[in-house]
């Protein structure tokens, strides 16, 4: 019997005013897999992890989590997701501990304390958590980011972009991380740009396009050079 | 209940942690509200006879519009750090949010008037105790802060809206102001408010439920849109 995906996703559609973002999208994923997604500009890969994080409702379309549809009370399944998004969500006039504190207690964290200061070492700020926000650079921020994501041992990550302002040792140290997390058990689901970081550690990878799905193949499936020249077909020249 | 409770107060706790590290908001408020009552002193003659019926009604509108810098602060301070979201995505329910939201912008905006009344009563040359004076503006100003944050949170993606806040909330919140600065008044002439005003005590606690459990309902989606 198929094991049940973690995340199915059936004939969304998302519309802004006139204007379609998603159109009849279908995926799943299963527990512990990593499904990166790839897709120029507007292709509406951040609209498609909004819908998975609950930020927004689908205009049509069906989101099952774990077996259970997502119908109007989402506010359980958010203790499943943790997202590393375009901003932040911290609060540049908090320290960084004050930051991390405020979300464990939002998500119900039991003994906070602990928690913030192994994952505050776990992203390498622990000498930094008393620090105001607003001090730290682009990088740090990204890092405290991906700490706020994790406080509540999410089932799902879903990441947008994930290594947007982070150098190349910290990338690394951010796709050990991703790949860790995938060998514990979690699952994720990462939007990028980036070829190399896209393909590194995912299973499969999926090519979203003007709002519907045109690609998707195991990793292992194809060689690099024929990922690149998919990626070329569909997305364009990786910058 | 106490959960709920809880999640809500934090929010109000981070909100007021923030202002007191940045005192983007208080300063702006408190600075505006000083600096009109200190025109209406220079531009009104206020004479010892008529200064008990003008008083409340110019307090009144001083703290109505240092309140909607406020109340606009808030928010816009939310959307530009795009933290917003971030309690969006947390397992809090919506309404909890809301209820964060109104407890600090009454703080905020009890705390402005905290520093404003003595100036303007030393400049007025007017006195009231203090006691029965609280119940009216602690009612006027949370219905303010329940009709403004929901209002706040509408216009913030708009960008019209520093006019446009303004423009939702004046006429819904007419009432209030009326039945507040009646009230005030009352108590600036040092007559009994319980005797004399209860009618309009009445109708700051039932705008002030009414339009609370409104808000508490309808913001879920109000966030969303």
């Amino acid at each position: 019997m198929t094991p049940t995906p973690l995340i199915e996703v059936r004939n969304l559609h998302k519309t802004f005013g006139l204007r379609p973002a998603l159109r009849g999208v279908s995926l799943s994923v299963a527990k512990g897999e990593w499904l990166t997604l790839f897709g120029p500009n507007g292709a509406g890969k951040t609209t498609l992890i909004n819908v998975l994080a609950t930020l927004t409702r689908p205009t049509r379309g069906e989101v099952r989590l774990q077996g259970h549809p997502l119908t109007s009370d989402w506010t359980d399944a958010r203790r499943y997701i943790g997202l590393v998004g375009h901003r932040s969500f911290l609060y540049p006039d908090l320290t960084a501990a004050e930051n991390l504190h405020f979300f464990a207690r939002l998500y119900d964290v039991s003994a906070p304390e602990k928690r913030v200061r192994a994952l505050a070492e776990t992203v390498g700020l622990a000498e930094r958590l008393q620090d105001p926000v607003r001090t730290f650079s682009r990088g740090m921020v990204q890092r405290l980011t991906i700490a706020r994501a994790l406080l509540h041992d999410p089932l799902i990550l879903l990441l947008d972009e994930p290594y947007t302002g982070l150098d190349a040792a910290a990338s690394e140290w951010l796709s050990d991380l991703l790949a860790d997390m995938v060998r514990q058990g979690r699952t994720i689901l990462m939007a990028t740009h980036n070829l190399e970081h896209g393909l590194a550690f995912c299973h499969r990878a999926v090519i979203l396009r003007r709002g519907r799905l045109v690609f998707e193949a195991r990793r292992d499936d194809l060689s690099p050079d024929e990922w690149r020249a998919v990626y070329r077909q569909h997305v364009g020249e990786q910058r | 209940m106490r959960g709920y409770l809880r999640k809500a107060w934090l929010i109000a706790w981070k909100d007021l942690l923030s202002e007191w590290r940045s005192r983007e908001v208080f300063g702006v408020m408190a600075v505006f509200a000083l600096l009109t009552i200190l025109i209406f002193n220079f531009a009104l003659d206020v004479a010892p006879l008529n200064r008990l019926e003008l008083a409340p009604g110019l307090l009144w509108v001083t703290f109505i519009f240092a309140g909607l810098l406020g109340l606009n602060r808030s928010f816009v301070r939310e959307r530009d750090q795009g933290s917003l979201e971030g309690l969006m995505l947390a397992p809090v329910d919506r309404s909890a949010i809301y209820l964060g939201k109104v407890i600090g912008n009454t703080l905020f905006i009890l705390s402005v008037e905290a520093v404003t009344l003595p100036l303007f009563a030393a400049l007025f040359d007017v006195s009231a105790p203090v006691g029965p004076l609280a119940v009216p503006l602690l009612l006027g100003t949370v219905g303010f802060a329940v009709i403004g944050t929901v209002f706040a949170a509408i216009s913030v993606n708009t960008r019209l809206r520093d006019v446009l806040l303004p423009i939702l909330v004046l006429p819904i919140f007419v009432p209030v102001v009326i039945a507040a600065v009646k009230a005030s008044a009352t108590v600036f002439a040092r007559r009994s408010l319980l005797e004399e005003s209860r009618h309009w005590l009445g109708l700051l606690l039932t705008f002030d439920v009414l339009f609370f459990t409104l808000a508490l309902l309808l913001f879920d989606a109000v966030l969303e849109e």
